[in-house]
Parts: structure tokens; sequence; C-alpha cells
């Protein structure tokens, strides 16, 4: 391995990139779009959810438990229709997502002790969005429904009624549930893997295309030195990403991070000879600019975006996709570096993520230089 | 006087499928000297000067290049060659220096060096005043110079030109064979292919290859000697297009060829029996005969005859073998 020969093939390749002013602009501004587009529009959390209710009986405990509902920040009351076919209207031109129906009679049904039975209909078509709304309405009638049957026992003389059991929840590492909190570090590891793999992609393609391959195979240089010289400047470009994401993460999206800068850095640096490593990879493989493009898109945005655990959870896809998941790098940079951000964990609990991070990332760019030929054909 | 073997080929054979780009040729070089590789866009020129460069695997045979074997050590071969390729490779987004630097830097050249080499490169590419100009925008015949200039900067003992003067105007084209003859004076062994015929005569020694076979091979004023065992004569006419009507199809002459307004015919026959068939042919018909010579082929010549006999050649074969 000669050095000098790296710093050259570096030296060249970083001429490359500042001369080519829109490739150098891209690389440094897609990334904050798409944090800011993707941080911004991947809200989960559900909360006004667009509600109609229908009170048909005009009482005072049925307007109490409107009150409720329509003060609570999970439901939005955007109409109260006087009969059940307005309501249905609503739900199917969309402008509302649950329809609640008080029935006539229902305090005088609570007076004789009866049961009376509140109607709910939601739209199914968003089941992530009617389970957790179902969830909260669900919570809100009960507790109506407890503090009743204690007003009654207090009227017949129970001096003081409390809950048989009661739940005292501690949520950890992220206690207001937010979920910018654990998607803005996903996003960052995604938007990496994306972006170091696509400025790479086109780097050995276009070598070849334009025929400098030929000449460049012609001198001594060996394989692993090309690789390792066009590497350098891209993992510089990626330190200037990193930096700016995790900068906006925090300043912007107010996302905490509680782990150390020094661990970030680290593993950082792994991913990114990973992921970078797969550009290269691609682009060797793809021998031309367009369908490297292609391919690292597809290699890089798929696995990062679906199968990183990112969007869904690993655990719950079927065994094939589970495993193959884990040949992913993001798949593990996804998990660290939420952890460092809200767990403030390092590689004293991540050591296993960290091990099998480095191991393909070592892999891939391994990969990268058995795959690269100093031949023609 | 014995020469050095600088370059030896044996049975070098390069097929793509069923494709024979190479077909089993053998030939040696002496060092410091120019050795041309002739023969028509496709004949193998340039898949050749690949394997010997190692950027190509030949599919069986064997050679030496300085004494290094061409199948097993072409990383060391690639230390002690320049290479430049067909088409311009050199980087259009860097500037004149930085592509000599960067090319210097690759075959282990550093410090004052690689300045003195650079420096040198620039002279012999005339860029010493525009070495910050962007290469891209050079013209052509100056960018070959600088690709010639990156292929030297490591003084190499062995130069592949593959087509160094393709699309070059014939002054810089001069120019150009000026410099390689510099070269070999100073002992580099210069390999250089073209499919411009007048340049053969700058060579030292010639292979023609056509079809992946050589046809011919021996220096300039062996190949004119020797090499044509028929002879050609020129034939001035008053009306030259109906003369090559009439004598075309005629069995005595092997080849029948128009150049501009003479008629130039490949025969067996001598002068005067040449002379007789001519008049036989034209007696009763309404042409006059100015004049009727002998002539010595130049290069081009012999190389369009040693093609038209191996096409002439194969064709035979096809007949036999009925294919």
């Amino acid at each position: 391995m000669n050095k000098k020969r790296i710093f050259a093939i570096a030296h060249k390749e970083f001429i490359h990139i500042i001369r080519d002013k829109k490739s150098l602009f891209a690389s440094i501004f897609i990334p904050i779009m798409l944090l800011v587009l993707f941080g911004w529009a991947l809200n989960l959390d559900v909360d006004r959810i667009e509600t109609v209710i229908c009170d048909f009986d005009h009482s005072q405990k049925s307007r109490e438990l409107v009150s409720r509902i329509s003060s609570s920040r999970f439901f939005n009351v955007v109409s109260y229709p006087a009969s059940m076919h307005e309501a249905e209207e609503h739900i199917m031109y969309g402008r509302a997502f649950i329809m609640i129906s008080i029935p006539s009679g229902f305090e005088r049904a609570l007076a004789k002790g009866q049961s009376p039975v509140i109607g709910v209909s939601i739209d199914g078509s968003d089941a992530n969005r009617a389970t957790i709304g179902l969830g909260y309405l669900n919570n809100m009638i009960s507790m109506f429904s407890t503090e009743l049957l204690s007003d009654k026992m207090i009227a017949i003389g129970v001096k003081k009624v409390s809950q048989p059991v009661e739940l005292r929840q501690t949520i950890w590492f992220n206690p207001e549930l937010e979920s910018k909190n654990y998607i803005v570090p996903g996003l960052i590891a995604v938007i990496m893997a994306v972006i170091a793999a696509m400025i790479t992609s086109l780097t050995i393609a276009r070598e070849w295309e334009n025929g400098t391959m030929e000449q460049l195979i012609s001198t001594p240089v060996r394989g692993h030195e090309l690789i390792l010289g066009k590497m350098l400047p891209y993992i510089v470009i990626g330190y200037i990403d990193v930096f700016i994401s995790v900068t906006m993460g925090i300043l912007f999206f107010k996302v905490p991070f509680l782990g150390s800068y020094i661990d970030l850095f680290i593993m950082g640096s792994i991913f990114l000879v990973g992921a970078i490593s797969l550009g290269l990879l691609i682009s060797i493989a793809g021998k031309t600019q367009l369908v490297a493009n292609q391919l690292a898109l597809l290699l890089s945005f798929l696995p990062a975006f679906l199968l990183s655990g990112f969007t869904f959870a690993i655990d719950n896809m079927p065994l094939p996709l589970q495993l193959l998941s884990k040949v992913f790098p993001a798949t593990y940079f996804v998990k660290i570096l939420k952890s460092m951000f809200l767990k403030g964990i390092g590689f004293k609990i991540l050591y296993y993520d960290f091990i099998m991070l480095a191991f393909y990332c070592l892999a891939l760019f391994l990969l990268a230089n058995k795959k690269f030929k100093k031949r023609l054909e | 006087m014995s020469l050095e073997t600088a370059v030896s080929v044996k049975e070098l054979y390069k097929i793509f499928g069923d494709f024979h780009a190479v077909d089993g040729i053998s030939f040696d070089v002496a060092r410091g000297r120019i050795f041309g590789f002739l023969g028509p866009n496709g004949a193998g020129k340039s898949t050749t000067i690949k394997m010997l460069c190692g950027l190509l695997t030949p599919t069986s045979g064997s050679g030496t290049i300085g004494g290094l074997d061409i199948m097993k050590d072409s990383e060391k071969i690639k230390r002690k060659i320049g290479y430049m390729s067909q088409k311009f490779s050199l980087y259009d987004d860097l500037s004149v220096i930085e592509n000599i630097r960067f090319f210097g830097s690759l075959y282990g050249l550093s410090g004052k060096t690689l300045e003195e080499r650079a420096e040198e490169a620039l002279k012999l590419a005339e860029l010493t005043d525009r070495r910050d100009t962007i290469t891209s925008i050079l013209p052509g015949g100056i960018k070959q110079r600088l690709a010639l200039g990156c292929a030297i900067l490591h003084k190499p003992d062995f130069l592949f030109l593959d087509e160094p003067t393709s699309g070059v105007d014939p002054i810089s084209r001069r120019n150009f064979w000026n410099i390689i003859h510099d070269f070999a004076r100073i002992g580099i062994t210069v390999f250089v292919t073209t499919h411009y015929m007048e340049e053969a005569e700058y060579c030292d020694y010639l292979v023609l290859i056509y079809k992946g076979k050589i046809v011919i091979q021996g220096t300039p004023l062996e190949l004119k000697k020797s090499k044509v065992e028929e002879n050609i004569f020129k034939i001035d006419s008053n009306s030259p297009a109906e003369l090559y009507n009439i004598i075309d199809k005629t069995p005595a002459f092997s080849e029948v060829n128009l150049f501009g307004d003479s008629i130039h015919i490949v025969t067996s026959l001598d002068h005067a029996g040449a002379r007789n068939e001519i008049d036989n042919i034209c007696k009763n018909k309404n042409i006059q005969i100015l004049s009727f010579e002998k002539f010595t082929p130049t290069l081009e010549d012999i190389f369009v005859l040693a093609i038209a006999g191996a096409d002439r050649k194969a064709s035979a074969v096809k007949g036999v073998y009925g294919v």
C-alpha cells in the first residue's frame, strides 16, 4: 500500500468534487432538505382527530360528556349534526374520522341505574389512527363511568371511594411520547445511508464511461489504493452531512442528545466507511453511471427506509425479511443513533450492534476491493 | 550485431466468444526501436497492445516485455511502461499541471523529481505557459501531446502508443513523430499502432495485422524490396473508366485498381507480357494507351495488396470447404 498514491487519488477526486458545483451543492443541500421534509411530514402522533357528535339527549349529563370530548386535545369536534344521516355524510366525505352518538334518554337511563349505550363509528381505512383514537375514547368513557359510579356511591353514603387498582406509569426516554424524537435520529441514519451511496455510486462508473479508467489501470496503482483514495473525500463530505443533520436534529427539531459525541463520531465513521463502500461496490458492479445510480437508490433507500426498523419494527417482520434486514449497515446505525440520542447509551450496551456494523462495513469494503479488477474485460 | 530483444510475443490469442480478435500472432521487437503495428480498424491492433500492457488477459499464448512475463507479471510491467490509449483519457476537469502531477504521483514520483519531470512534460507538450488551463478546452493535437507527456513522466523503458495521431492535423502529426524518434534515440522501445499508412515510413520495423493475423512484417525497406512477388504497372489512357471496365475481369491480372486518372494492375507477367495483354484487349476499341510503366509501390500499395491477398486466400479456403 502506497500512501502517496492514495493521497494522489484522494486529491484528484477532491478536485472533481470541488469543480462540480452542482453535485457538491446537492450532496450538502439534499440531506438538509430530506431532514426538514421527513422530519416534519413523518409525524406519527395521533391527536386532533376530526370528530362529529350527535347528541340526541340534550341533557346536562350528555352535554358534560360532549364538552369533555371536545376539550380534549385528542379530538377536534368539527360538527354537531342533527341527524345520523348528516353525521354519516361527514364520514363519507372525509370531513370527520369518528362519529359519536349519544341516544335520547341517556340521562334518564343513567338515573334509573341502567347502562345506556353510546354509539361510536370510526373510519377504519387508517387502521393505526382508528385503533389509537378508539383507545383514547375508551379511556375517556371509562373515566366518565367511574366518576358517575363514585358519585352514586357517595350519594348512598359510602365515605371514601377509590379505584381498586391504579396504574402508575413512567415513560422512559421519550416522556412526551413525541414521534419526532425517534423519527429524527433514525432519519439521520437513513439520509446518510442514501446520500453516501448516491454520491459515491458515480465515481468509478464515470471513469469507465469516460475512458479515464483505461489510463488509470495502465499505471502501477493498486485496486485498494484506488478505492481508499476515492473514499477519503467522500468521508469528509459524509462528516459534514452528519454534522449538519445532527446539529439540525438537536437545535431545529429539539431532539435531546444524551449520548457521547465521541461515540457518535466513531460509530458514524464506521458507518460512513460501510455506506461509501456500498456506493463504490455498486459503482464497480454497475459500470455505467445510469445503472449505478439506479442501483444505489434501490439498494440504499429501500433497505434503509423499510428494513432498518426506521418505519417498521423489525420484530414484526416475517423471518426472511428480519434476516435480510441484518445485512444492511443502516439497520444497526438506526438503532445506534436512536439509542444514543434518547437513551444516552454507548459502546457498553450497544457493543453487539457496533460489532455487527463494523463487520458489515468491513465486508462491504473488502467486497468492493475484490470486485474491482484492473482489467478491461 | 545482435539486438537485445525488448518485447517478444508467441502465438498470442484473444478470443471474445467466437470472435478471434487476435488470432495467434508472434513477433519480436528490438530495444530502442520504433515498432509499427499497422492495419485497418478492427484488425486487432488495440487488443494486442492492451494485452501487452496488462489491460486485457490473453486467451492463450505467451510473451515477455523486458524479460517480464505478460501473463504473470502484468503489475510489474506497468511500472516500466507508458501507455497512451486510443481515446484521450486524461481528466478533462483537471488543469494541465494537475493531470501531470496526478499521473506522476501514481508512478511514485514526488517532491523535486516530480516537479522536474512535470516541467519536462510541459515543455514536451508546449504547455509551459498554459499549465493552469483546464484540459477540456485544449485542442486535440495538444491534448495528445499532454497525454504523451503524462505517459513518459516516469521515464519508462517501453512506450505503448495506441493510435496516437488519430484526429490530429498533419503538422502536429509530424511533430509527434519527431518526438517519438527522440524517445527511440535515448533507448526507449516504442510500440505504436496506426491506420495512417504513410506513418509506416517513420517506423523501424512494421507488422501488418489483418483480421487478427499477421499478414506481412519486416523493415520498411525489406517490405518494399521483397514482399511483392508480382509486378505493378501504371497505365494512363484517354478513357480510364472504360479501360477499367474492360480489363477488370482479365484472369492474367490479379488486381486492377483505379487510382484517380490512372489504373494500377498487379500481375505476374513482366513488362512486355503485360503490355501485350493490354494491347490485345484494347484492339478494335477506341482506347489509347498514353503511358505504360512499371511502378515502384509505396508501403500503402504493399499493404493494400497484402490485405487483398489475405482476403483472396480466405475466400479460396471458403470455396474448398464450401463454407
